[in-house]
């Protein structure tokens, strides 16, 4: 484990990607094939199934370190994580002994089907015998969740240099359904000869976001326009008389949304296109939080499937009587997706995401602020020469959303940080006015900078009225501009909203409390916008 | 009425009618040791340990009125006997103790039970009430031996060197920005400093203390003296415009937040050394059953937890209050201007 361990380390401590790329490369170079296939497995969030459930984890770790539980928990709260919290609470111990990631794996694989007083010995055995940092690394490999800042694009680089091949056959042959556990790393990433799996997705190309206005982009001419649909990334491939739909986190989730079987109804054998999956009921878009409904489901029933149904809006064709057009320009992608839908029959899972009109910046700067009755989050800005990227790449798609809503807020409740924020309050809990009472709305922990969550916390310190637990009432003093991207109706909420993605956008330093905003004000926001 | 009381400016005792690290100006203060949120500007007259006078007057400003005392020296106020004895947190920081008619109380200030080879080791002094601070009061919290660390932190340094590149430290300017200096590898090159770290050194020279030979990093010096060697500075200038007369440089920062990994990733520092200057999970608990006490009052950091954990894990009278003390990070703003030592 020690290699994997220290390759974990290494990437841990760098926020400089060529360090991280060179570390991996070092690691590829060095490590056996049959360690390589699982350690690229688990940075690509595949692990082996879960052997035994956190609880578990918990409990024997309680036993083993003799603390009460109410002091476990609250250390875990601090620490943000189960893994790095059970790996430190028990005693150090000193490892000679060096078993590599391929054992731990299998030892991980075989413990599933062992009873639950084996399961317990063996995994406190192994806890005795990893050193901390190892022991970490082996409890996340059970719990899942690595974050080890390798995105696909870092992997593909890493694995494109140790094997001198091209980055985006790389990161081509990385996406979709492989298993560690039966494929080989020469399978994987060299073979040419077997047989293409069907269902393997294209990475998905993602968009920079547009800070400035479009005015650097060039001429108008050069570029189509489409709105920003809120809803989840979606590629859907027809290969073989079989559907397929993977999201942008690279999960299969055909099942999840099983209308969308049907079209195979209507698409050509070799299709695959991209698109944004909604709800579309009644003639138009719904609001995120039907879709919220739909995502994770398992099963999905009937009801659901009548509350909430799905259409796929297609923007792009990747592939095209079973060709790569990737490499073809954005024009003709668009003219083959045109005439994909101009043949269509009628139908409610594909809908075409229309080109918007438009002859000069200023035109399109006017629609993008009227965006949000188009039930989108804002415009999308395609380069007509450009071809389908790999991963997020900047200068051909641009995302060029519409200002968020806003409203001033007087912070009241504020809890300690977890994980990277732990010494801090960075937690906090923010109220409107409601008559002469503060009435809380919503909780929001980003969007400062380190310096102000400094001085904001310094504040909570001195200026604590009640200790509840891990949160403390602060005088309400502090108001800040609250920024989000939806309003919707709540009942678990005291106010009656709940808000999408809320963040502190500033600190509102020249706000006196009695000038934040009304419950009212939020209502009005709700009838427009919710 | 209890010797000691918490109020709005600080610990005070009423029959001495002195306050222990006032956070509001006061009549009369004593310092437990000379980090700013225990020693603050504006109090008429100060008594603290004599190690701390010469950086208490540079942070404070040279005319304070001070008086200084030995460890173990009692000075009687009042009828209340105080005494400074060795808290082992940085250099002269000491816990107070009173004594009135019986009853003892101990306030520690910040303390550590680890030797770091600069500060009088910490003492357990007996007592009936004992002032603890909780930092780090939780048990994940546990330091390495001084030695191991070191060694992490040479071997950092060494791959500097090896890459061609200055290794730069961000260190408290008083006490770990010394346990650095005195304890790392000299062989491997030159220690340079920042001029709050070298202003601390000087006055910590002065006071009689000694400290291993370090050059301030003046104009006079170009990026291509520093490659290969150390620079010692507050955290506050990691990244600030003042680190670009340095160089290709790697960044790393010595605390005992270091422990936690998303702490770690936080900062943007290439790397974390866990050393800190406060007692760890083992290091309270032993500070506070080494006191005999049976009420502990437990000021800044984990308080709740550490209170309960006092509690119901040994049966002790223990209380939470509320201070304005801040634990490790209370000095992280410092040093971002600073005069020419
Ligand atoms: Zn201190
Ligand atoms: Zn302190």
């Amino acid at each position: 484990m020690k290699q994997f361990a220290n390759l974990f380390m290494q990437l841990d401590q760098t926020n400089k990607t060529n360090t991280k790329v060179a570390a991996l490369v070092d690691y590829f170079d060095k490590a056996p094939d049959e360690e390589k296939v699982w350690a690229i497995a688990i940075m690509s969030h595949r692990r082996p199934k879960r052997p035994v459930s956190t609880r578990d984890l918990r409990e024997w770790c309680q036993e083993e370190t003799g603390l009460p539980e109410w002091l476990f928990d609250e250390t875990y709260h601090v620490v943000g994580d189960l893994a790095e919290t059970i790996a430190k609470l028990l005693p150090k111990v000193e490892n000679t002994e060096d078993r590599g990631l391929l054992y731990w794996v299998n030892f991980l694989i075989e413990l599933r089907g062992k009873p639950q007083e084996e399961k317990k010995k063996q995994i406190l055995g192994a806890w005795k015998e990893l050193e901390t940092f190892e022991r970490f690394v082996f409890n996340k490999l059970i719990t899942g969740g690595f974050r080890m800042g390798v995105s696909q694009k870092l992997m593909t680089r890493a694995l494109s240099q140790h094997l001198e091949k091209d980055p985006a056959e790389m990161a081509h042959r990385l996406m979709g359904n492989w298993d560690p556990a039966t494929v080989t790393f020469y399978d994987l990433l060299l073979d040419d000869s077997v047989e293409a799996d069907t269902s393997k997705p294209y990475p998905f190309f993602l968009a920079y976001q547009l800070e400035d206005g479009p005015e650097s982009l060039g001429s108008p001419h050069d570029w189509f326009a489409e709105y920003k649909w809120d809803g989840i990334r979606g590629q859907l491939i027809f290969r073989n008389g079989e559907v397929f739909l993977w999201s942008r986190g690279e999960e299969l989730v055909t099942d999840q949304y099983p209308e969308l079987k049907a079209v195979a109804e209507l698409l050509p054998e070799g299709t695959v296109l991209d698109g944004e999956v909604l709800v579309y009921k009644d003639g138009q878009i719904q609001g995120f939080s039907l879709l919220q409904k739909r995502i994770g489901r398992k099963t999905v029933g009937a009801k659901m499937l009548k509350d909430a149904p799905v259409v796929l809006r297609c923007y792009d064709v990747l592939e095209w009587e079973g060709k790569d057009l990737r490499q073809e320009t954005q024009e003709f992608r668009r003219e083959i997706l045109e005439t994909l839908f101009a043949g269509l029959p009628d139908n409610n899972l594909l809908q075409l995401s229309e080109l918007i009109n438009f002859k000069s910046w200023e035109e399109l700067t006017a629609l993008r602020e009227d965006a949000r009755s188009q039930y989108s989050e804002g415009l999308m800005l395609k380069a007509k020469k450009g071809t389908y990227g790999v991963g997020r790449k900047k200068g051909d798609w641009w995302k060029w959303k519409v200002d968020a809503l806003t409203v001033d807020a007087v912070m009241i409740y504020a809890m300690r940080g977890h994980g990277r924020r732990a010494n801090l309050y960075t937690d906090y809990t923010f109220a409107v006015w409601d008559g002469d009472t503060l009435v809380p709305f919503t909780k929001a922990y980003s969007g400062l900078t380190d310096e102000e969550f400094n001085k904001v916390d310094s504040f909570v310190k001195r200026n604590t009225l009640e200790r509840f637990g891990p949160v403390r009432s602060v005088k309400p003093e502090l108001v800040f501009e609250i920024a989000f991207e939806g309003i919707q109706k709540s009942t678990r909420h005291k106010s009656g909203i709940a808000l999408r993605f809320p963040r502190m956008k500033r600190w509102r330093k020249d706000k006196p409390p009695n000038e934040a905003n009304t419950l009212e004000d939020l209502q009005d926001l709700l009838k427009l916008y919710g | 009425m209890s010797l000691l009381t918490f109020n709005k400016n600080g610990i005070y005792c009423k029959q001495a009618d002195v306050y222990i690290d006032p956070w509001k100006p006061v009549k009369r203060a004593l310092v437990t040791h000379a980090h700013s949120d225990h020693a603050r500007s504006g109090h008429q007259k100060y008594l603290a340990h004599k190690r701390s006078e010469t950086v208490l007057r540079l942070r404070l400003g040279v005319d304070i009125n001070l008086e200084t005392v030995e460890f173990g020296e009692v000075k009687t106020i009042n009828g209340v006997k105080f005494s400074f004895h060795p808290a082992g947190h940085i250099p002269g920081s000491a816990q107070i103790r009173a004594e009135y008619k019986g009853e003892i109380w101990v306030v520690s200030g910040d303390y550590k039970v680890q030797e770091d080879g600069i500060s009088t080791p910490f003492e357990p002094i007996a007592c009936q009430h004992f002032i603890t601070e909780s930092t780090f009061g939780l048990p994940i919290y546990k330091w390495e031996q001084q030695p191991v660390v070191i060694n992490e932190i040479n071997q950092w340094w060494q791959s500097c060197k090896e890459k061609g590149k200055v290794a730069v430290i961000g260190a408290y300017s008083l006490g770990k920005a010394q346990r650095i200096i005195n304890h790392v590898d000299q062989g491997i090159g030159r220690i340079f400093t920042h001029g709050a770290v070298e202003n601390t050194n000087q006055a910590l020279r002065e006071g009689g203390m000694e400290i291993a030979p370090t050059t301030y990093v003046s104009d006079e010096f170009s990026k291509k003296d520093f490659a290969g060697n150390l620079v010692v500075c507050p955290p506050g200038a990691l990244g600030s415009a003042w680190m670009k007369r340095l160089g290709p440089a790697e960044t790393a920062f010595g605390s005992g937040w270091m422990a936690l990994r998303g702490a770690r990733r936080r900062r943007a520092a290439d790397r974390g050394f866990v050393l800190s200057d406060h007692a760890d999970w083992d290091g309270l608990n032993t500070a506070v059953l080494g006191t005999c006490a049976e009420n502990i009052y437990v000021t800044h950091g984990y308080q709740t937890a550490y209170t309960r954990w006092l509690i119901e894990e040994y049966g002790l009278n223990a209380v939470a209050v509320k201070t304005l003390y801040e634990g490790e990070g209370a000095e992280e703003q410092e040093g971002k201007e600073v005069k020419k030592p």
